[in-house]
């Protein structure tokens, strides 16, 4: 399908440009054709199944072991039947957290009744700070769903290390923040690493993206 | 409503006149917290006829306000107090979320919705004068994004 729609492409240029120009012909063709791979022509037939980057099989981020905001423990298996969006923050954060779960409920509200199959879980990388009511409270305010978790100190830096998440404190004036890496991790209905969204991947690309992993685990069902 | 907003916007637009220099504020907001929470942000459009520094703040909301300016490096987010902000003659620059914002720290109490939040911002002009302005900048929910219109429901 898709090697047939280019090559007629490629065969009306040929026949409707003169033959002197055969040699600029061919670069413009090759670049068309280039641009058709890239653009057009593979539009249906997408290499990349998702927006953020698929890291399926990758061997870090393979669970956690915090604790939610009621002192229960809670890991992956926990939301086993939903898509989980794992991202690490602080609540001090003006600028960063809040924008990413925001993206994250509208992800939420994107996926309509779907939605209810898709859990949001904000790790703290400042649990000096962010007591636990702090955290359900600051949550919640994005979607009452939301889960915020925490650890001790070295549990934190534990399960950063084991997301490859960088944090760091950061000393201004009397106070500190956090450096922290900005990406949400997505895993599968099965508790399995699927996918690593950037900062700047919209919400409409990424609810795309849990809709099939959805998709793939309602299909596997059957 | 839209003609209460554009009221509530008119109202929060702040000028700055001296004999010599002129900055505008509009659109500042900040991004409500929930309790015990003691940091957040303030974002605004700054313009001035001439070029100016944004270099301090105070509010009676927090012990602390510093200018800062939030990068991404290599998928790491990274936020730093810095000296001041310059402001290019007769250009808008944006305070907002993915650049600068004016961080207001160890605060007092919470920052609700709909609150009004009243900051000093400290400018410094040519020939090292200074200027001082109060702005009253909204509160919108915490789940507010970049865009001012989206966000601002009351």
């Amino acid at each position: 399908m898709f090697s047939i729609a280019c090559s007629a492409g490629v065969a009306s240029l040929f026949g409707s440009f003169p033959v002197v120009r055969f040699s600029r012909l061919i670069a413009i063709t090759l670049s068309i054709t280039t641009a058709s791979l890239l653009a057009g022509c593979d539009s249906k037939t997408s290499l990349a199944r998702f927006h953020a980057i698929d890291i399926t099989g990758a061997p870090h981020a393979q669970d956690f072991r915090l604790k939610a905001a009621d002192g229960s423990e809670r890991s992956i298996a926990d939301f086993r039947g939903k898509v989980v969006l794992v991202f690490f923050g602080f609540t001090q954060c003006p600028d960063v957290c809040p924008t990413a779960l925001t993206r994250a409920a509208e992800v939420k509200r994107l996926l309509g009744p779907l939605g209810d199959r898709f859990q949001a879980v904000f790790i703290t990388v400042d649990p000096e700070r962010d007591i636990p009511a702090v955290l359900r409270e600051y949550t919640q305010a994005f979607d009452p769903s939301f889960i915020g978790l925490y650890g001790d100190l070295a549990q934190t830096r534990k399960t950063a290390d084991d997301f490859r998440v960088h944090y760091a404190k950061v000393p201004t004036g009397s106070s500190y923040t956090m450096d922290h890496t900005a990406t949400s991790y997505l895993f599968d209905t099965t508790g399995a690493l699927r996918l690593a969204a950037s900062h700047s991947l919209t919400a409409t690309d990424l609810a795309a993206d849990v809709s099939a992993l959805l998709d793939a685990a309602t299909a596997h069902k059957k | 409503m839209k003609t209460t907003r554009t009221l509530h916007s008119l109202a929060l637009f702040a000028i700055a006149c001296s004999a010599s220099a002129q900055v505008s504020v509009s659109d500042p907001w900040v991004r409500a917290t929930v309790p015990q929470q003691k940091a957040t942000g303030a974002f605004m459009q700054l313009k001035a006829d001439q070029s100016m520094r944004l270099v301090a703040g105070k509010s009676p909301v927090a012990g602390v306000v510093e200018i800062h300016e939030m990068a991404m490096d290599n998928g790491v987010m990274k936020m730093r107090q810095i000296p001041g902000i310059e402001i290019p003659a007769g250009q808008t620059l944006a305070l907002k979320p993915g650049s600068y914002h004016v961080m207001l720290m160890d605060l007092k109490q919470q920052v609700k919705d709909g609150d009004t939040v009243p900051i000093t911002l400290e400018f410094v002009g040519l020939n090292n004068k200074k200027h001082t302005m109060e702005i009253k900048a909204a509160a919108r929910p915490l789940n507010a994004s970049a865009a001012p219109a989206a966000a601002h429901q009351h």
